[in-house]
């Protein structure tokens, strides 16, 4: 990938114990690109963003933002560095109110206002701001924390199969969301998936993962359909 | 004994009874907080509360030799100083100590116990092994007799306010300060509070920190009703921990409510009963209602 790139990603190996996960891993992302790292269960999609952002420590390999190297940094500088994260599982705060979740991503702001365009862009959020997370849906929890990956100002943003278990319609909302953030922000957006129609709403570029290695990329433009759902398929 | 001398006696022992409520809610709240973001069960913490009880005695002493008209008004001060010393020493204990040791449950009961008894080594070479006492303030002595019969000390009336407003703070910084925020992260989800940008290891040290302060204000309380020597501190722990235990060690409020309890049983009961008898009704009692709610007395009513 061109040195230029908003988020590169050179050589990652990651393991856990003895056995290695992922192996070598190489990819870069422009600013105001989408990419999809597609991939089925167990193929390395969630280490490989954990290892992103610091949650797993790399065994080798480097992870650049905006030409800054911050593999060997913890996940808080991470985020000061320009990394969000949306993980798996979505991790909201449950014993927090919606409004407390959102602001704990405020940590590196100068205002520690939740900026407008947050709720503008999940009006539901501003409706449920005094309540729990933990009693929010589970629709309604991922647009959270979307939410509040996007309060830590991202310059590139990372989510971790954000339609996994959640409901056709509001699966759309989630690529509107993400196109709209981009159009807006002109951020990075490194998104796994497993669903190939949604990667296809939001993504410029498609890689596939399988073993812990990427075995396939192709542009939009250029995708080759049957190919991928064969990847994806067992 | 007439019906009117039993509740005055009642009262009055439930009025002594609020000045231990106080020491053991402070000790607690210190306590409750600290295992509640770092899962660490401090076992110096007695010996914070001693730090602050010791403070009082050596800021007296200065004031009594060097400025003896300012005697009625050092105590205030001294609270303050007594929360920076025991917050200073529990930021350093946590630094050179205790951060090495997170995840490590048996460790840091360990380390901390030592840690306990060096401490009491150091008071004991530093203050001596007899216990020592500040001259308090003339206005925090005597009582205030309401009624015929009805003495309620004026110290225990003290150290009620310097606690509710001590636990006031508390709540306050927890849901409304950015630390609060941070804690609250922590305890939640420690690997996300830090992948959304927090610094838990701060938030870790400050947290300890400002327990320790706390239990430094408890030991200020603590000489308005008994003597420092150097295992005073020691002697709360156990309590301290009933309190906890008992209260739900995820909810303040729980917290606050077992000390309550657990201070007044024992105060009042032991005006009927002898010490050691107190205790064992006491301990039967949370015994039992830890049996029927082994969560203790207060849990959080939140989806996980
Ligand atoms: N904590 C762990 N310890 C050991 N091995 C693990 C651990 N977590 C994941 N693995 C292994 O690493 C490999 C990649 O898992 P990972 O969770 O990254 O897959 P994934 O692509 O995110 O799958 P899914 O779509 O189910 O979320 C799998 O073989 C898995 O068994
Ligand atoms: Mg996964």
């Amino acid at each position: 990938m061109s040195g230029t790139a908003m988020l590169n990603v050179n050589d990652l190996f990651v393991s856990y114990g003895q056995s290695q996960a992922i192996h070598g891993i190489s990819f870069g992302a422009n600013r105001n690109e989408t990419v999809a790292v597609m991939g089925r269960n167990g193929m390395g999609k969630t280490t490989l963003f954990k290892a992103l952002m610091g949650v797993l420590p790399l065994k080798g390999g480097k992870v650049e933002v905006d030409g800054v190297d911050l593999s060997r940094e913890e996940s808080f500088r991470r985020v000061a560095g320009g990394i969000g994260y949306v993980p798996q599982g979505r991790m909201i705060f449950p014993t927090l109110t919606v409004e407390e979740n959102l602001k704990t991503g405020l940590e590196n702001a100068k205002n520690k206002e939740i900026p407008e365009e947050i709720y503008a862009l999940f009006p539901v959020l501003f409706e449920m701001r005094k309540r729990k997370g933990g009693n929010l849906s589970g629709g309604q929890q991922q647009q959270l924390a979307i939410g509040r990956a996007l309060v830590t100002n991202p310059k590139v943003l990372l989510l971790d199969e954000p339609t996994e278990g959640i409901q056709p319609s509001i699966i759309k909302d989630i690529a509107k969301a993400l196109n709209e953030i981009r159009k807006l922000r002109e951020i990075t957006i490194v998104v796994s998936e497993q669903v190939l129609s949604f990667a296809l709403d939001v993504a410029d570029r498609l890689f596939v993962i399988e073993g812990g290695r990427l075995v396939h990329e192709s542009t939009r433009a250029n995708i080759d359909a049957d190919r991928i759902k064969q990847y994806l398929s067992v | 004994m007439s019906a009117s001398e039993m509740w005055n006696i009642f009262l009055m022992q439930g009025f002594a009874g609020l000045s231990l409520f106080s020491v053991l809610l402070l000790m607690g709240l210190g306590l409750a907080i600290i295992f509640g973001q770092m899962g660490v069960i401090n076992m110096a913490h007695g010996e914070f509360m001693t730090i602050g009880a010791y403070t009082i005695f050596m800021l007296s002493s200065l004031t009594e030799t060097y400025a003896p008209t300012l005697t009625p008004y050092y105590f205030f001060v001294a609270i303050i100083v007594a929360f920076i010393l025991a917050f200073a020493v529990g930021w350093m204990a946590e630094w050179a100590l205790i951060r090495h040791l997170y995840r490590r449950p048996l460790d840091t009961l360990l380390a901390t116990w030592g840690l306990s008894l060096g401490m009491q080594q150091i008071f004991r070479s530093t203050f001596g092994a007899k216990e020592v006492s500040p001259t308090l303030p003339e206005w925090l002595l005597g009582s205030w007799a309401p009624a015929e019969g009805l003495d309620i000390p004026i110290n225990g009336m003290f150290v009620m306010g310097l606690t509710l407003l001590v636990t006031a703070g508390v709540f306050l910084m927890l849901y409304r300060s950015r630390w609060g925020l941070r804690v609250r992260a922590t305890v939640s989800n420690r690997t996300m509070a830090n992948a959304i940008g927090i610094n838990t290891k701060k938030t870790d040290r400050m947290t300890f920190a400002i327990g320790c302060g706390i239990a430094g204000v408890a030991g200020a309380a603590f000489t308005t009703i008994g003597s420092t020597g150097p295992t005073s501190g020691s002697l709360y722990i156990v309590d301290a921990f009933l309190v906890v235990t008992f209260g739900g060690a995820a909810s303040l409020l729980g917290t606050v409510a077992s000390a309550f309890g657990i201070a007044q049983t024992q105060s009042i009961s032991e005006f009927f009963l002898t010490g050691s008898m107190a205790k064992v009704l006491t301990l039967l009692t949370i015994i039992t209602i830890l049996m029927i709610r082994p969560q203790g007395l207060f849990a959080l009513k939140v989806r996980r």
